[in-house]
């Protein structure tokens, strides 16, 4: 039982990391990036080249996934992207979608469409006792790194001066603008970390997410689900989202497997229907 | 521009709604089409199918401006109670006819697409597509864990209709299916036609252009939009029945999430609110589809997801959107010399 | 007293806040049939906010409106709008890809019940298209009748802007600034079309432009930060000293 909703925790931190991009780049460019899953996929296979074809340790991947899924996070923004911010929510879909299908067949392309494993090192295998429960340590490994990485975030967005001027903009971009924000300059910036971010979850979830091509399309309603829950206005909607999803998820697949499926697309629907604009956002939708 | 024998505005208006010599050559290329492929008779078929689910996005997104991504589960839907219809009725002459089966599709589909309608009718562009991609997304789920009913993920074997009208029973060439297809897709698009060119019709396209400005002028916007949702979500079940009762197989594939981008894709390349874009992507998709597939099978995926960042870069309003512009630059350049 | 006909629209106490800023201050105010009243105020005075909340469009936070002495506080915009209430925008909110005559005919139509008719093509009905038609050669548009909206003069647009309020025959019409923004030269066409309004509609005019007030208004109210400040004949707020200082006011503080 604890050790269920331990997992679930653990998976719903994973599902964070992965999301919070997203959440940031559509709050603040009111830009719908479906293919976000992409980056983190591109951070998942970079752990796995790294690790299975070079032997390089696992934890020099995860900071190497960041940097490589920000890179391309900023080079993509640039050149494609920022094309597209005045664009109709439908061509931004189309587009993202678009982006996703080639990210699909190109990996599909270099690396096979079966699923890739990624072994863990021996200090992160095997299980510890806590409360009672048998808990993974790679479980305990992910909650401490994404708990940490939460952390970081809140602080950078709420103490910084940095995390103020994202704040307002993300308020209202105009009167940020106004105010002599540079608005395209932050979005560029939390584009490439959103984008890292995604990798860094990317990498941490090969070894326990299936890793195939079909990845972005898969997790893609994830986060569609963060979002609508969670909302675009803070981090801690999507934090909680999230977990709440995570739990629920894991839960679901565990008590009730014929029907597990079902349960996050029920949730989402009924969100969506009860309180449109999301479970943990503020009152004042805008 | 205003040509010189309907002078009175009504007249003017009625004009612009008469069939063109375009349109009738276009049928009648897809009618002739029987002769001068008969080897790819099955292909052809399809094409009009995933047209005709095309043209159903079309009245919804072209129109009335929803933006959608879930059209697939009305799709799988019709196609499923075709399916079944077929299989359980085998034999007994009345349920297997695949009129039948078609009117039960698009009644079955249309009736969760008015259930679902209450859905979109709130919320932004993004809310919407998530709406429909969870609907979509719980059919598709549904139809996979349903394994006694539906087959699962094996798909729904031992689809038998029964000749259309009695007389013509579908055979191993495809020939009873072209026409069937045709015929049923033709119809579907008169339907459609009749209707985008009506009062009804340019209600919507004012409730596209500006909902708020339609609610002051008086409309009731979310009659309209229920309404226009319905029928598109009906059309779709028709298409999806078409599918099955063709093939005489449904499968999973045919929910997927997969069904509802290519027909987006299919609808944003032909042109978005003009009727034919759904029916002119269709021919370009499949044909390039069947093309490509033919060298890289795997990664006719890479190729589509070009044509949409393209498409969405630098064209706008898909194939006939660009053969509109290049008739505009002529005529203006008549005018000028 | 008695022979004072009865107002067709009617607000009580009406008030709107958005957060901790009242927009709209308990604004109790009455329209009598075939009224020609101008609603002016220094910016930000809520005007607009007030408009709309008449026509339904925000929602009001307490108060009363009544259309014919019936409460439409909590009637939706299109409800409203069926019961006899128009209005035109400030920024014009037309249809740019579709024709001034399409436009004329999309109102028409819901007014009569035509909209629903969904398999005989649009024209067919050609009583409504030649009502229509006549409507837009009242407003100097039948030349334009099948051109693109978005390729009209900008003066244009604001009269089709009106011509789409009154081809719902309203009984009260909300004009929203018709003026504003319209280039010197197209300007008296505008303020033609107003001043030849049917006698029958009751007319609401907000605007800025005093000319235009003082020209075509028989009674005037001011609004000042949401809330009436004062009310009568167009000479009496013309001599009021009061008026003259919120607007003075206004100016002195505009030129320091």
């Amino acid at each position: 039982m604890l050790t269920i909703l331990f997992d679930g925790v653990a998976y719903g931190m994973l599902l964070f990391v992965l999301a919070v991009g997203l959440c940031i780049t559509l709050g603040l460019m009111n830009f719908i990036n479906l293919a976000h899953g992409a980056f983190a996929m591109a951070g998942g296979y970079l752990t796995v080249v790294m690790m299975n074809r070079m032997g390089i340790s696992f934890y020099w991947c995860l900071p190497a996934a960041f940097l490589f899924s920000a890179v391309l996070g900023v080079v993509l923004e640039r050149v494609l992207y920022r094309r597209l911010y005045d664009k109709t929510h439908l061509d931004q879909v189309l587009f993202s979608i678009g982006l996703i299908f080639m990210a699909m067949a190109a990996v599909d392309y270099a690396m096979g469409a079966s699923p890739q494993i990624v072994k863990l090192p021996p200090s992160l295998s095997g299980r510890v006792e806590i409360l009672g429960a048998q808990v993974g340590i790679y479980h305990l490994f992910v909650i401490v790194i994404c708990g940490l990485l939460t952390i970081g975030l809140q602080f950078v967005i709420a103490k910084t001066r940095f995390g103020s001027r994202l704040r307002a903009s993300v308020d209202d971009g105009r009167v940020a603008r106004g105010l002599g924000v540079n608005v395209t300059g932050i979005f560029a910036l939390t584009f490439a970390v959103g984008s890292g971010l995604a990798g860094l979850g990317g990498a941490l979830g090969a070894p326990i997410l299936s890793m195939d091509p079909s990845f972005p399309l898969k997790y893609m309603i994830f986060f569609l689900i963060v979002i609508s829950i969670g909302g675009t206005t803070t981090i801690t909607g999507p934090f909680f989202a999230s977990i709440l999803l995570g739990v629920a998820d894991v839960g679901g697949k565990y008590f009730v497997p014929e029907i597990g499926g079902f349960i996050i697309y029920t949730i989402m629907v009924a969100v969506l229907i009860f309180r449109p604009q999301g479970l943990f956002t503020r009152s004042a939708a805008r | 521009m205003i040509p010189d024998s309907p002078n009175k505005p009504a007249g003017w208006l009625l004009w612009r709604t008469r069939w063109r010599w375009y349109e009738l050559a276009f049928w009648a290329a897809a009618a002739s089409s029987f002769f001068i492929f008969p080897s790819k008779l099955m292909l052809i078929s399809e094409i009009f199918i995933l047209g005709l689910l095309a043209v159903s996005i079309d009245l919804t997104l072209g129109f009335a401006g929803l933006v959608t991504l879930g059209q697939g589960a009305f799709f799988g839907v019709g196609a499923y109670a075709a399916g079944l219809m077929a299989k359980y009725g085998a034999g007994t002459a009345p349920f297997s006819d695949p009129l039948l089966g078609l009117l039960v599709a698009g009644s079955v589909a249309g009736a969760l697409g008015f259930v679902t309608s209450f859905l979109v009718l709130r919320g932004s562009d993004l809310t919407r597509l998530m709406v429909t991609l969870g609907v979509a997304l719980i059919v598709e789920e549904i139809v996979t864990q349903a394994k006694d009913i539906t087959g699962g993920s094996d798909g729904l074997q031992g689809v038998m209709s029964s000749p259309v009208l009695g007389v013509w029973s579908f055979d191993l060439y495809g020939r009873t299916a072209f026409w069937y297809a045709l015929i049923v897709t033709f119809v579907c698009f008169w339907f459609c036609r009749r209707l985008v060119n009506s009062s009804f019709g340019l209600s919507l396209l004012a409730i596209k252009g500006n909902p708020l400005r339609a609610r002051t002028i008086g409309m009731p916007v979310n009659t309209r939009l229920v309404a226009i949702y319905t029928i598109a979500a009906t059309i779709s079940g028709i298409s999806g029945g078409l599918l099955t009762q063709t093939t005489q197989f449904a499968s999973p594939d045919m929910v997927a999430f997969h069904r509802s981008a290519d027909a987006l894709l299919i609808l944003v390349f032909g042109g978005s609110g003009f009727l034919y874009g759904g029916l002119i992507g269709a021919v370009v998709f499949r044909v390039m589809q069947d093309f490509i597939g033919n060298i890289t099978p795997q990664y006719w995926l890479f190729w589509v997801g070009l044509v949409l960042v393209l498409l969405v870069l630098f064209v706008r309003g898909g194939i006939i959107g660009m053969l509109m512009a290049l008739r505009e630059r002529f005529s203006r350049k008549g005018e000028g010399s | 007293m008695s022979e004072a006909p009865k107002p067709v629209l009617e607000t009580c106490a009406l008030r709107k806040a958005f957060g901790g800023i009242t927009a709209t201050d308990n604004v109790t105010f009455s329209l009598p049939p075939g009224a020609r009243h101008a609603l002016i105020g220094p910016n930000g005075a809520g005007k607009t906010t007030f408009v709309n909340l008449l026509s339904g469009v925000l929602p009001a936070t307490s108060g009363e409106i009544y259309l014919n002495g019936v409460n439409v506080t909590n009637w939706s915009v299109r409800d409203r709008a069926r019961a006899g209430l128009a209005r035109t925008f400030q920024i014009n909110q037309l249809y740019a890809d579709l024709s001034p005559l399409e436009t004329i005919l999309i109102a028409i139509n819901e007014r009569e019940n035509a909209a629903t008719s969904w398999f005989r093509p649009l024209g067919s009905r050609s009583d409504l298209v030649d009502e229509a038609a006549a409507l837009l050669a009242q407003l100097n548009l039948a030349d334009a009748m099948h051109a693109r909206v978005g390729s009209l003069a900008y003066g244009r647009q604001r009269l089709l802007e009106i011509a789409i309020a009154l081809a719902s025959k309203p009984q009260v019409l909300l004009l929203d600034e018709p003026a504003a923004g319209v280039p010197e030269g197209e300007r008296d066409q505008v303020l033609d079309v107003v001043a030849a309004l049917p006698a029958d509609v009751s007319l609401i005019l907000i605007e800025h432009d005093m000319d235009l007030v003082f020209r075509f208004a028989k009674t005037i109210s001011v609004l000042v930060n949401g809330a009436l400040f004062v009310e009568g004949t167009r000479d009496e707020i013309a001599r009021d000293p009061r008026v003259r200082q919120v607007y003075l006011g206004e100016e002195e503080i505009a030129h320091g």
